[in-house]
């Protein structure tokens, strides 16, 4: 034995691998595998289609534009942009109970939060209260970084441009406001409000601030956010993460408040109601568009026909290709034995 | 420093002045230092450690693609320009210029050692009239050393005296040139008297004047003057470094060359770069795609300008523009800004992964068992390893015959001797008799110094010559004396001879079993014995044998005095010089070689003449003169030797059988089924050629027509030419249509197509070497290629090594397929080196065919392997990787540019940086590797027993421009679904409970998890060859994916590099969310689907012999 290895010592070794005969899964596009397949994807497409659709259909969803581009809509007159408070209310009718749990939104339109330069003006580092960044904004922000020699906090241009309209629910029975509660909490993500975004550990929280100034476009500064709950001021105000979570698309909404509470937790029931709206947030200049959105959700999320469309056009497609492929390889089918 | 010194030196032009005669004294080193030529230290180092990082640098930035990459990096620093981190292309760029630099530093680290052990290596100089053991380095031109028996030649040495008898050495020159069989060189006598005289040594002074340094190894041009005595010099007084020193105690040299000077030296690092088909379109591609980029950023360019003006210079609220930026200035940063975000079309690890592809692809080569020939113990070795995927698109073959198709193992076969023919047997009633294994051997046992393993049948030819026929002895005592070979006699009656063509071993050990047995041999005796005596000839001259001579003869001095010439060689440059009285044994002669031709042996004419012993003077005179001029020596010599080579006597003609090859005539069968040409060029006779053709099943008796051209001028080579091509083709043009293109970079390069001619039937054409001379002249070039390519089979016969070059480089040139030469001589180099792919043959030759080889193995069928299995194994996974490569990045950009239509043209990227850092690098590189490694269409079997299945290669089928744009457009449907389906299914949506989902980050999530699931099912449609691994590589990329992202997700990732990781929490988040992974379903199969059904559907519609194959190989 040993000599013979050391005869033939360049002989290669005699593996699977190196002989390249690995055994294999060789798969094929045969008849027999492709057109049941398409039918069974096809049918398994239309059953979720089905089941997507249904759902969608039984969300309810109500959308209200306040931008007040037409002259008779109540909110024109705030929309001259003169920068002044200017209060303004929309009423609305909801025909049968609008199931709860109700989510408000807000809407805005041609709204380039996913500009290049727009979703790079922030500060992580501030944003997680190291107080080495409130004195020294990254350049990152420019040019919301500074502010007559002092810095910005938070800083850049997502912070600055935080929507700040505020609305009021009122429904109207007979002819009395009586108002919906809306729950402003637990509207962010868990992520955002519990991990990313901290305030400095420093109480009271204004001294935190001291020596920065508020975002130009602000009312009022970070520690004063929330005059109601105190907690829920600084960078862990839930309006403001849901704002700094910057959409990817120039059409959004973003989560306002949940009615969750009282006579509302099971639904609004049918009525009149009024919205009061405070409009501060100018969109016209650039053409565009405000709006609140009541929607309620179900297990794929909020209102989204598209998904369950496509889901029943390409299930369709799929038993319909499938009969075009049973039809070609009845005809053209090659004979076995060339 | 020294490179760096030399780079300085060339870019400042400051060139070293060429050496134009080397001078140099023996033992005078003052005298030598002064022309400063280098010692013997050698340094095949490219750097040192403080050389390597800027000088490999520099070269590695020298490749487009890593300066591309550089550049880009370079604008990511730009931060007006800056879209994408730095990260994104410094990981990538980083680590392919790391793994360059690692394999470049570890092959110098080795190149260091060995240099460093070969300087250091010791050797005997002669300093101050004292032997003294010094290093390999610190020898100087000039220096005498001593060298023992079994050492290493230390550098170029004048051979000054030897041990040996009359200033012998024996060399080995295998490192030089590879041949193994021992070579003799000789000292001048003047020298040699020398011995080994240390004083004597040390007294002498001799000075040399010769050639400067170059690079042929069998040529050398010198004088050395002694005491005002000059004598020549040639090649066999020197004695090259390479070599060693064997069967001689010592011997002293004197040196001429050292270190890079020595002929070694000179002739190493030159190699010339081959590139395949694949590379040449690979660039081009890469320069489309380079304009692509550019216009794909102009569009987005000019989107930008028009959302500036109309969006962008109102969005001011809550972004304003910069001081100093206009919309115009965003727009121009904004084209450099995708530069960066699309820079992915243009791939950096394409290059880098077709090398692995390539170098895997030649381990299976030399791996292959099936090409290991245990005969010979010589696997398959792929010596290049970048030329893997042309192995499957050989459109034509150029083979050599002897030891390429025949196993050039010679056996003396045949003769006739005055006109009577020896070595066949008949039976009574004159039958010829079959020889075969079971045949009565010629009993050698009255000869004791036979050679045992000497096997011949024809009885009547011993009886003749114990009879004591002088012409059967003549002719065996030629055979004994007119030849190269050296005897080796380690033991008394056990002799060897040392042969360096098996042809001359063939026949010198048939004299000597007929009872004429070479001994032993002097530069100026040869010793023999002569059935039974001993004979000692005195050796007055040799004159060589080379290709265009095609003969050699010796002259004799018998121990009687008698002056005899002794001549072999072609039979009909022999024919030629007979005298006239010989005519009548001329025309048997030529009948029985006839005879043997059509056989297939190999044959030679044999002569002699007596010679006059004051003529013999008088040329012998005239000889000296010849051999010593330093000008025309060549011409010269051969002038002296056409004028004593006449008026021969013609003795007879030998046939020496060469036997096929195993496997020949099958392989040649299944190259012809597989569509590929082959041509055979060879040395020899048109009959002998014809012969082989027809064994080896080039030639079957179904053709149509065999046309023989065998023409002595221009305008009959060109008839014949026309004529076989009409009879082929009548309706053929006189013109030939040639397609003129542009191809190459830039378009620069201009090719001509000679478009093939349909023939009906087989044709085949034999064409002997004098009308191939013609027929490659510039008019009729063409001529010759169209009725050659017109035939199935073309023999060339007579060739000379020069024509077999011509003849590929006439078939690259104006066919545009890919050629493969094969050969195992070193009159088959040129041609390996001209044809696209060479093959080299190891067999009896030597290794100068290997040596500049390709690709080598042991045996011509070995060929059929390496072509239709490896080399369509190569082919198809290439191609297969290169469709996906680009469809994967294609993919991964494009959606990019539609993100642009939706986020005002600001090159904001869909994916995470990270994605796109990790993308080509981790989480898609190794299933495409394993694809590329793996795959397998049909089994090895099968690809034998189809051998059509090669044919696609041959016409680039599976990865041509065409392709390219059929990827791009593939890419382009699946990037749009990949973009707009989770732009509408993410459209006003919401997580389940409400919050928000159609954020940036969760949308580049689930972007990016569709483009990963969808080019992993697309990698899994394209794999047909499912092994563990490639499960493995697939599932363990996706999991390395999930894996990754959750991490980089993570809080602690997070709270670690907060800036770094800003996706925190968007995993867990988006994908615990129904619509997510119906999302992410819908996208796969949308971009999966259709292509399963356009792909069923062609195969039902139009079958290729591959998808009937793979249904075939489905049934066991």
């Amino acid at each position: 034995m040993v000599k013979e290895v050391k005869e033939l010592v360049n002989r290669p070794d005699n593996t699977a691998y190196t002989q390249q005969r690995l055994p294999a899964w060789q798969p094929m596009l045969s008849a027999g595998i492709v057109i049941p397949g398409f039918v069974s994807i096809g049918l398994v497409f239309i059953g979720i289609g089905v089941a997507l659709f249904v759902t969608s259909q039984s969300i309810q969803v109500l959308e209200i534009d306040y931008t007040g581009v037409e002259q008779s809509s109540p909110c024109f007159k705030c929309s001259d942009q003169t920068g002044k408070k200017c209060d303004c209310v929309m009423n609305f009718d909801i025909d049968s109970l609008f199931k709860g749990p109700v989510f408000f939104y807000y809407g805005l339109s041609n709204y380039f939060q996913n500009q290049r330069k727009y979703s790079v003006s922030i500060d992580y580092n501030q944003l997680t209260g190291d107080l080495d960044y409130f004195t020294n904004p990254d350049d990152a922000c420019f040019p919301f970084q500074n502010d007559r020699n002092k810095p910005i906090v938070p800083c850049g241009a997502i912070a600055n441009s935080m929507f700040n309209d505020t609305f009021q629910l009122f429904q109207l029975v007979n002819g009395q406001k009586k108002e919906v509660p809306l729950d402003g909490k637990g509207i962010a993500w868990w992520t955002d409000y519990n991990t990313k975004y901290r305030n400095p550990s420093v109480t009271p929280l204004r001294n935190a601030f001291n020596g920065t100034v508020k975002p130009p476009s602000w009312p009022q500064a970070a520690y004063e956010l929330d005059t109601e709950d105190t907690s829920n001021n600084g960078f862990i105000n839930q309006d403001f993460l849901v704002w700094m979570r910057t959409a990817a698309l120039p059409d959004f909404r973003k989560l306002y408040r949940r009615i969750t509470e009282g006579d509302y937790a099971s639904g609004l029931p049918a009525g009149n109601y009024s919205l009061e709206i405070v409009y501060n947030y100018p969109v016209l200049s650039f053409d565009g568009r405000k709006k609140v959105v009541f929607s309620n959700v179900s297990w794929m999320g909020g209102k989204n026909e598209f998904l369950g469309i496509a889901y029943l056009v390409i299930g369709s497609l799929c038993v319909l290709m499938s009969i075009v492929m049973l039809i070609v390889y009845a005809k053209f089918k090659f004979p076995e034995e060339d | 420093m020294g490179s760096v010194a030399s780079f300085f030196g060339q870019l400042f032009g400051k060139e070293e002045k060429r050496e134009e005669e080397r001078r140099l004294r023996a033992n005078d080193r003052h005298f030598n230092l002064s022309f400063h030529y280098v010692n013997n230290a050698i340094k095949t180092s490219k750097y040192n450690i403080f050389t390597f990082l800027p000088l490999n640098l520099f070269e590695q930035f020298r490749r487009l693609a890593n300066a591309y990459f550089l550049f880009l990096m370079v604008l990511q620093l730009i931060p007006q320009v800056s879209s994408l981190s730095w990260f994104t292309t410094a990981v990538p760029l980083l680590l392919v210029l790391t793994m360059t630099a690692v394999k470049d530093a570890s092959d110098d680290i080795n190149r260091h050692k060995s240099d460093k052990q070969v300087n250091n290596r010791t050797v005997n100089v002669l300093i101050d009239g004292v032997l003294k053991k010094e290093k390999w380095m610190d020898v100087q031109v000039g220096d005498i050393i001593k060298l023992e028996n079994n050492q290493f030649v230390t550098a170029d040495l004048l051979l000054l005296s030897s041990s040996e008898p009359l200033n012998l050495v024996y060399v080995e020159t295998a490192e030089l040139d590879g041949e193994t069989n021992l070579k003799v060189k000789q000292a001048l006598t003047v020298t040699g008297e020398l011995g080994d005289n240390i004083d004597a040594l040390a007294g002498f002074h001799g000075e040399v004047h010769c050639e400067p340094p170059n690079n042929r190894l069998d040529k050398f041009k010198g004088v050395l003057t002694v005491n005002g005595q000059t004598n020549a010099l040639d090649n066999d007084k020197v004695l090259l470094r390479g070599c060693t020193l064997r069967n001689t105690e010592w011997c002293f040299g004197l040196v001429i060359f050292g270190g890079p000077d020595t002929k070694l030296m000179q002739n190493s690092g030159k190699t010339v770069f081959k590139r395949t088909s694949i590379d040449h379109l690979m660039n081009v591609l890469v320069l489309c795609i380079f304009g692509f980029l550019a216009s794909m950023c102009s569009i987005l360019t000019i989107g930008n300008a028009i959302w500036e003006t109309r969006e962008g210079s109102v969005f001011t609220v809550f972004l304003p523009r910069e001081p100093g930026v206009n919309a115009p200035l965003t727009s121009f940063l904004t084209f450099w800004s995708y530069v960066i975000v699309l820079n992915t079309v243009v791939p950096i690890s394409l290059y880098v992964s077709v090398e692995i592809i390539r170098l895997g692809n030649s381990f299976y080569i030399d791996w292959d068992r099936k090409m290991y020939y245990p005969k010979s113990d010589t696997p398959a070795q792929a010596r290049t390893t970048t030329l893997n995927e042309e192995l499957g698109q050989i459109k034509y073959i150029f083979s050599d015959k002897t030891g390429t198709l025949t196993q050039n193992i010679m056996t003396f076969n045949k003769c006739s001797i005055n006109g009577k023919a020896y070595g066949e047997l008949f039976d009574f009633s004159g039958q010829r008799v079959e020889i075969n294994e079971k045949t009565e051997k010629v009993d050698f046992s009255w000869n004791q110094l036979a050679d045992p393993k000497f096997i011949f049948h024809d009885h009547s030819l011993v009886e003749t010559i114990r009879e004591g026929n002088l012409e059967a002895q003549a002719f065996f005592r030629l055979l004994a004396l007119c030849h190269t070979v050296m005897p080796e006699e380690k033991k008394e009656g056990e002799l060897y001879y040392q042969a360096q063509s098996p042809d001359e071993g063939a026949l010198v050990t048939a004299a000597r079993n007929f009872g004429f047995v070479f001994r032993s041999r002097t530069p100026e005796t040869i010793t023999a014995w002569e059935m039974g005596k001993q004979v000692t000839y005195e050796l007055l001259a040799v004159l060589d044998f080379n290709n265009v001579r095609k003969r050699m003869s010796v002259i004799v001095r018998s121990p009687e005095g008698k002056l005899t010439l002794f001549c072999k060689g072609a039979d009909t440059i022999i024919f030629e010089r007979l005298h006239p009285s010989c005519n009548k044994l001329k025309e048997v002669t030529i009948r029985h070689l006839n005879e043997y031709a059509g056989d297939g042996l190999r044959t030679l004419a044999l002569a002699y003449k007596d010679l006059d012993q004051s003529f013999m003077e008088e040329w012998k005179q005239r000889h000296h003169e010849a051999s010593t001029a330093m000008e025309d020596r060549e011409e010269k010599l051969d002038e002296l030797y056409e004028e004593i080579e006449k008026d021969l006597m013609l003795l007879g003609a030998t046939a020496v059988e060469d036997k096929l090859q195993d496997g020949v005539p099958q392989t040649i069968e299944q190259l012809a089924k597989a569509d590929i040409k082959i041509w055979v060029l060879t040395g020899d006779k048109q009959e002998t050629a014809e012969n082989i053709g027809y064994s080896c099943n080039m030639l079957r008796e179904e053709m149509k027509e065999i046309f023989i051209v065998s023409a002595n001028t221009a305008e009959e080579v060109k008839e014949e030419l026309q004529n076989a091509r009409r009879k082929m083709c009548p309706e053929s043009a006189d013109e030939p249509s040639v397609i003129k293109s542009r191809a190459g970079l830039f378009w620069l390069k201009k090719t001509e197509n000679v478009q093939d001619e349909k023939v009906d039937g087989k044709y085949a054409l034999i064409i002997n070497g004098h009308s191939l001379a013609f027929a490659l002249e510039n008019n009729l070039q063409l001529e010759l290629l169209r009725t050659a390519c017109m035939c199935q089979t073309v023999i060339c016969c007579r060739v000379t090594p020069l024509q077999k070059a011509q003849v590929v480089q006439l078939v690259k040139k104006y066919k545009q397929a890919i050629t493969l030469a094969i050969g195992d001589g070193a009159n088959d180099v040129s041609m390996i080196k001209a044809a696209h792919i060479g093959v080299g043959i190891s067999g009896q030759e030597g290794m100068q065919a290997v040596l500049s080889s390709d690709y080598s193995f042991a045996q011509f069928r070995y060929l059929q392997r390496l072509l239709l299995v490896h080399g369509r194994w190569s082919y198809l996974r290439m191609c297969k990787f290169l469709r996906y490569f680009f469809y994967k990045n294609f993919t991964f950009t494009f959606v990019h540019f539609w993100y642009a239509f939706f986020c005002g043209f600001s090159a904001q990227t869909v994916y995470d940086e990270w994605f796109i850092t990790f993308y080509n690098l981790v989480y898609t590189a190794l299933p495409v590797l394993g694809m590329s490694l793996f795959d397998q269409d049909v089994n090895d079997r099968w690809s034998f027993q189809y051998p059509q299945l090669y044919t696609p290669g041959q016409l680039n089928l599976y990865f041509s421009k065409k392709a390219f744009v059929r990827c791009m457009m593939h890419s382009c449907y699946s990037s749009l679904i990949l973009f707009f389906i989770p732009w509408a299914a993410m459209q006003d949506t919401v997580r389940d409970d409400g919050k928000d989902i159609a954020d940036y980050q969760s949308f580049a999530l689930l972007a990016q998890t569709c483009l990963l699931v969808v080019v992993m099912l697309q990698l899994c449609l394209d794999t047909h060859y499912w092994t563990a691994v490639n499960q493995f590589f697939v599932w363990g990329s996706l999991a390395a994916y999930f894996a990754i992202t959750f991490t980089i997700n993570s809080n602690g990732m997070f709270l670690i590099f907060t800036f770094i990781f800003p996706f925190i929490g968007t995993a867990r988040n988006s994908l615990n969310q129904p619509n997510v992974w119906l999302t992410i379903f819908l996208t796969s199969l949308l971009c999966i689907l259709p292509v399963v059904a356009f792909r069923f559907i062609l195969i039902q519609l139009r079958p290729t012999a591959n998808d009937k194959l793979k249904e075939l190989q489905q049934v066991p």
